[in-house]
């Protein structure tokens, strides 16, 4: 209309139509803003909470982690990798692969010449060397003879030794006579040791010790990895050469697992308990006590005295008592019980809080107002109040979340809660605990997963209760 | 005030026949033989075993059996250890786990208060931001990291100082509480920092405080006087719950730090379905944390006489 008026007034040709009034529409007269309903409203207060929305994007992202990588990815999360265990996080390994076969050592020496017994207790042995390149499967030490000495004392340690009395743990004595040469087999790792060697004369002294550095690189026996599938073990030009060992992106456990298939199946337990639990219980609550405040009167005085009792139990003496009256059969993985047992402990406080709200909506104007319309108490029901009631129990909801997360992880860490294999973080921060002093990832990571979950979830609660909480107040 | 403390009184003793009720019903669902003793072989010793321990009675007698001997406050005979009465397991497990227990809350609430406190003094300046960093880290990092680490602390400081300051674990003397009681009221310090926080903030705009100002109080006068002693009062009420918390808690602390207190004992006699023990505890601390929050409601009506108001004229 007002394009077909640009062209007419363009001509100067105006008809009377074009000075009547327009007509009055009410739409222009308005101030048009878009109404927003409660839980619209309530989003767009949470949009503008920053840590509020860091949080949702963290608990999305540990879903899709938990949940959806493992649709694409195959994680194995028994499969044990002996040769890297407690292996800390880092790229793939490369590996000597070396061939194992007994070592028949070097010529024998023997200085039969005996010192008086003051020299031989100043003397060492001289030259002391490594046979070949020090690795994880065997380290060959070899040392010229000393005049006198009937057979050698080998010691290993992790500090250089200062003292004689220092020399660290004592790895064997030579058997042989004149055997020069010592071969340690004994769970090497890729750190550096300190060799000592100490000669014994005839009559048991002891020479002065020599000491040597060596740091083994990481090996592989060729049969080890040719039943690895990592090299052809037929193939007798193998040994000497270089593979890739599995990779293990997050390390591994103390039994070689991979920690990051463990750490992803290992949150499908904790989240599917942590987000299941308290997901029935509001559920359970919302009936129990949208029906006691619903009913009113001896009723409800009944229904909220056994939801007392109910809090009164000592919470985890309870859990682990019902844990364990359910038990667990050979080849579960006991969630089911561990739920059971949050579900029949974490409902009472959320019922409370519904039957209070529905007691409170129960005397508001517009209840009244609806009744007197002729609202049935269905229709007084889905209008009115679940979704006046639904505000309190989605904030005691998200903080349920944490608390029966952490519940989990206590349980499974004092070694009442999901049965092993079964991972689940809680009981991989059992099994790290052993390890922490010297491995302390297998701790701290399933440690930091729990965290940063429960954080997450608590501080979305908390921008939750303050986005409804505007609507809330009375 | 008396009727409110009596009429409290009955319902924590139904409240406790309730527990000692679910708790008997809990034990004997228990899949698996409490006799299962490699010790008890011949059937005859079983008959025995069964008839000394009451298990061959029929359900509602071991029932009527258990609750009469409760009354008595008799908990009866270990199934483990041999002439063991649960009520000396108690006696001498208990008094560990509640001077530990006692010393977290101890400094749970003085940290709390005094976090607290100077969470509000500097609000939203850098201490107030800090300290609000801590509560949230020691609210969602497991209690059992903190153990761990607390450990971990101890061993460090002690080769640093090239003595032992604190021992690593074990318990005795009042060095070896330090780090687990501190392991054990981190959770509830944080959680009560949080509270004195936002309840600073609410006395510190009444209208009482104003007029303390306006009326030319020192600051100091102000802050101790009035708004620290009011913001105090909520802090009360939640030392129920809190005590619940700490004794509880107190599992992973000592199973962690190696103190041989009561809640260690539970797991033990759980593992090794110690039917009389695990009654007994359950019971036992069932009820003393009724108790325990019947004492915080009666220590909170004689505090704030405005509850003890309500309270009368609700009856």
């Amino acid at each position: 209309m007002s394009e077909m008026a640009g062209r007419q007034s363009l001509d100067l040709q105006l008809s009377a139509d074009d000075l009547a009034p327009l007509p009055r529409s009410a739409a222009v007269e308005t101030v048009v803003r878009p109404s927003l309903s409660y839980w619209q409203g309530a989003w767009r207060q949470l949009r503008g909470n920053t840590r509020s929305m860091l949080s949702l994007l963290t608990i999305l992202t540990l879903l899709v982690f938990c949940f959806v990588t493992p649709l694409f990815i195959d994680f194995d999360t028994s499969s044990q990798d002996l040769t890297q265990i407690s292996q800390s996080p880092g790229l793939a390994r490369r590996s000597l692969v070396v061939d194992t076969a007994p070592w028949g050592g070097v010529a024998a020496q023997y200085r039969e010449a005996a010192p008086a017994a003051e020299v031989f207790a100043r003397s060492r042995v001289d030259d002391l060397r490594l046979q070949e390149a020090p690795h994880t499967e065997f380290v060959r030490l070899a040392w010229s003879a000393l005049p006198g000495a009937v057979s050698y004392r080998v010691y290993r340690h992790i500090l250089e030794p200062s003292a004689a009395t220092d020399l660290g743990l004592p790895l064997g004595e030579t058997e042989r006579r004149g055997q020069v040469w010592f071969e340690d087999r004994l769970k090497l790792k890729t750190r550096t040791y300190y060799y000592s060697v100490v000669a014994v004369s005839a009559t048991g002294a002891e020479s002065a010790y020599s000491t040597l550095a060596a740091t083994p690189r990481h090996a592989i026996s060729v049969l080890d990895a040719g039943l690895r599938g990592l090299v052809d073990s037929g193939d007798p030009e193998v040994a000497g050469t270089e593979v890739d060992l599995p990779r293990h992106l997050l390390g591994t456990d103390y039994l070689g697992r991979d920690l990051l298939a463990r750490l992803v199946v290992g949150g499908q337990t904790s989240l599917f308990i942590g987000l299941a639990a308290p997901l029935i219980c509001a559920v359970f609550a919302i009936l129990y006590g949208g029906l006691s405040g619903y009913l009113g009167g001896r009723i409800d005085e009944l229904l909220m005295r056994f939801a007392d009792f109910v809090i009164a139990l000592p919470f985890l003496l309870f859990m682990i008592l019902i844990r364990v009256a359910m038990g667990i059969g050979p080849g579960q993985s006991g969630v089911v019980p561990l739920l059971v047992a949050l579900v029949a402990l974490g409902w009472p406080s959320a019922a409370k809080l519904v039957r209070g709200q529905v007691l409170q909506l129960r005397e508001q104007p517009f209840i009244a107002a609806a009744q007197l319309l002729g609202a049935g108490p269905n229709y007084l029901i889905w209008r009115h109040m679940l979704p006046n009631v639904m505000g309190v129990v989605l904030v005691s909801l998200t903080f349920a979340i944490p608390s029966a997360i952490f519940t989990e992880a206590f349980l499974s860490f004092i070694g009442m809660g999901v049965a092993p294999p079964t991972p689940s973080w809680g009981a991989m921060c059992n099994d790290g605990v052993a390890s922490f002093l010297s491995h302390p990832h297998e701790l701290l990571l399933p440690a930091a997963f729990i965290s940063v979950t429960v954080l997450a979830f608590n501080m979305l609660g908390d921008g939750l209760r303050d986005a409804l909480d505007a609507k809330l107040r009375d | 005030m008396l009727v409110f403390i009596l009429k409290r009184l009955l319902s924590g003793v139904i409240t406790i026949w309730f527990i000692a009720s679910a708790t008997f019903l809990a034990m004997h669902a228990v899949p698996g033989d409490p006799l299962a003793n490699p010790k008890a072989v011949s059937e005859e010793i079983r008959q025995n075993l069964a008839s000394r321990y009451g298990l061959d009675q029929p359900l509602p007698k071991q029932y009527l059996v258990f609750m009469g001997n409760l009354l008595q406050g008799d908990f009866g005979i270990s199934f483990t250890q041999k002439n063991r009465r649960v009520n000396d397991i108690i006696r001498e497990h208990f008094p560990v786990s509640a001077l530990l227990g006692v010393l977290a809350l101890v400094i749970a609430t003085a940290g709390g208060i005094l976090w607290g406190a100077l969470t509000a003094i500097y609000r939203d300046k850098w201490p107030d931001s800090l300290i609000m960093l801590l509560v949230v880290i020691s609210i969602s990092v497991p209690s059992f990291v903190f153990a761990l680490l607390g450990q971990l602390a101890i061993l460090k400081l002690n080769s640093w100082l090239g003595f032992s300051l604190l021992p690593v674990a074990g318990w005795g003397s009042l060095a070896h509480m330090w780090m687990p009681a501190l392991v054990l009221g981190l959770g509830t310090m944080a959680y009560l920092t949080r509270l004195m926080r936002s309840s600073m903030l609410e006395v510190a705009a009444a209208d009482y405080l104003r007029t303390a100002r306006a009326k030319g109080l020192p600051g100091r006068r102000i802050f101790f006087r009035h708004q620290l002693r009011n913001a105090i009062l909520p802090v009360v009420t939640v030392l129920g719950p809190a005590i619940a918390a700490i004794t509880t808690g107190g599992f992973v602390v000592e199973l962690v730090f190696a103190i041989p207190g009561l809640g260690r004992y539970f797991v033990q006699a759980v593992q090794q379905l110690d039917y009389t023990v695990i009654m007994g505890t359950t019971v036992f601390y069932g009820a003393f944390l009724v108790f325990m929050v019947l004492a915080v409601d009666i220590l909170y009506g004689v505090i704030d006489p405005r509850i003890r108001l309500v309270g009368a004229g609700g009856e």
